[in-house]
């Protein structure tokens, strides 16, 4: 059995085709993937993100125990920021990439990717006994939805929500907000490249939510997005998708996210012997790959150098803003900046260049 | 016009006398997603049957154009490789892909049975 979020109904009445991630049957596009893309690079597109979980975690020991969980040092970031982070395993390998947002002194709400829902739950749970905190999932009673793209701010002021002015919410800041009567957080986050919100919103509320910001979107362009759009968007601004990019058998350094790793922070956390010994020398590192022509090269193709095979792509499209192939792969270290890759397009080789993330970089 | 038969891999045949007009359905061109490249056959090849002949691209995935009994390459669409989004917006019409000639019977269905399948 699926689940469904609470935008099932809203999917359907607007003909989206579903597809399944972990577990969950989410629209994958309404229409057209590529007019998804490209509203988001040009107006606005908004998104039911839903199957993600929302995990709560509160109490005195709140910041000390999150920076012993955690690669990060959460306990630095102040009352209404948000943080990218890290959990690690005891060989320092990636168990998820979440987003922390700090909602008061000792509250937290930590945001892990659908997939790892339970087996980050399941870490902070056992990380957190000899601290005085409380770890809850709130996942199934948060609904999240994402409005990313220049317009997004316009679209959020006409939406009938109470909260302070937007101008002064700043990127990877959270405020707390009212619609409705139900309390919900606007957060300055996203994973498309693009200035953008999050909303996390009482389950119950999110359908009305979506249709007025649906309603009052209209005028600047906004359009529903599904997860192809998402995972292209993602893609072009050079964000590592967990699964792909990221997985238990790879340490930070080796994904290119070493500097989310506060080794200069305080005492243990999980991880931290693995990640201070680093990786094998020879371990494969994380590269863009850029090539010309429209052939992609895609997850599971070959790289090579020359005759030999170097890496593997691990996620690649046609990039739609910029209309060539991008890819992200992990290479060996010597062949990390080779001008001079090819990769293994079924059988045909594809001249491809390594190159530094992001791909697609807005406008400021 | 002649009416159309299918394969169950999703593939139109337009029959007018020998040659088959040969696409990709409805059905597959919305499974697909926004085609972005295709890769055809050169005019004159010849193929085997269950032969791959073509590539179709989308931003997401890639779907081959299989062929369903041997024969040879008659035409390939030129219109659609340079603009690729016909397969999208006109696929079993401006959207076709090859023209093909085949040496032996190809085992296709009919719109009903076809309709059954993607129901």
């Amino acid at each position: 059995m699926k689940h469904k979020t609470p935008l099932a109904s809203v999917h359907e009445r607007l003909g989206a085709t579903f597809t399944d991630f972990a577990g969950w049957d989410m629209p994958l596009k309404y229409g057209s993937e590529l007019a998804e893309h490209e509203a988001v690079r040009t107006s606005a597109g908004i998104f039911d993100l839903s199957h993600m979980g929302e995990i709560r975690v509160a109490g005195a020991d709140a910041g000390a125990f999150l920076d012993f969980a955690l690669a990060g040092k959460l306990s630095s970031i102040s009352v209404g920021r948000a943080k990218y982070s890290l959990m690690l395993n005891d060989s320092g390998g990636i168990v998820d990439d979440v987003i922390v947002y700090r909602l008061g002194e000792t509250n937290f709400l930590v945001v892990a990717n659908a997939g790892n829902r339970a087996a980050v739950l399941d870490a902070l749970q056992t990380r957190s006994s000899s601290f005085d905190v409380t770890v809850t999932d709130e996942s199934e009673d948060t609904a999240l939805i994402a409005v990313q793209g220049p317009n997004s701010q316009a679209i959020i002021e006409a939406a009938g929500i109470e909260s302070e002015p937007l101008d002064s919410l700043r990127y990877y800041r959270v405020v707390e907000a009212i619609f409705e009567g139900e309390d919900l957080l606007i957060a300055r986050t996203g994973y498309t490249g693009e200035d953008g919100f999050e909303l996390y919103i009482p389950a119950h509320a999110a359908e009305s939510l979506w249709e007025t910001l649906e309603r009052v979107g209209e005028q600047y362009g906004l359009r529903p997005c599904g997860l192809a759009a998402r995972d292209t968007l993602r893609l072009e601004a050079g964000m590592p998708l967990y699964g792909n990019e990221l997985t238990t058998d790879r340490l930070p350094e080796q994904a290119g996210l070493g500097k989310i790793v506060a080794l200069s922070k305080d005492g243990d956390f999980v991880g931290r012997t693995a990640v201070e010994r680093g990786p094998e020398q020879d371990a494969p590192v994380l590269i863009g790959l850029t090539a010309e022509g429209r052939r992609a090269g895609r997850s599971g193709y070959e790289v090579y150098e020359g005759d030999t095979l170097v890496g593997v792509v691990t996620s690649g499209a046609l990039s739609p803003t910029l209309g060539h192939p991008i890819a992200m792969a992990y290479v060996a270290p010597a062949s990390a900046e080779s001008s001079e890759l090819a990769i293994d397009v079924r059988g045909k080789r594809i001249p491809a260049a390594a190159t530094n993330f992001p791909f697609y970089k807005r406008k400021a | 016009m002649a009416e159309l038969k299918y394969t169950p891999d999703h593939e139109w045949f337009r029959f007018e006398g020998d040659v088959a007009t040969v696409g990709i359905t409805d059905y597959a061109q919305n499974a697909l997603g926004d085609v972005v490249y295709v890769d055809l056959p050169e005019v004159g090849s010849t193929f085997s049957g269950g032969e791959a002949i073509g590539e179709i691209e989308s931003t997401k995935s890639v779907g081959e154009l299989f062929a369903p009994a041997a024969g040879e390459v008659v035409a390939v669409n030129e219109t659609v490789a340079d603009d690729p989004t016909l397969v999208n917006s006109s696929p079993t019409g401006d959207g076709w892909l090859v023209q093909l000639r085949f040496t032996e019977e190809p085992e296709l269905i009919d719109e009903v049975a076809y309709g059954e399948l993607t129901s």
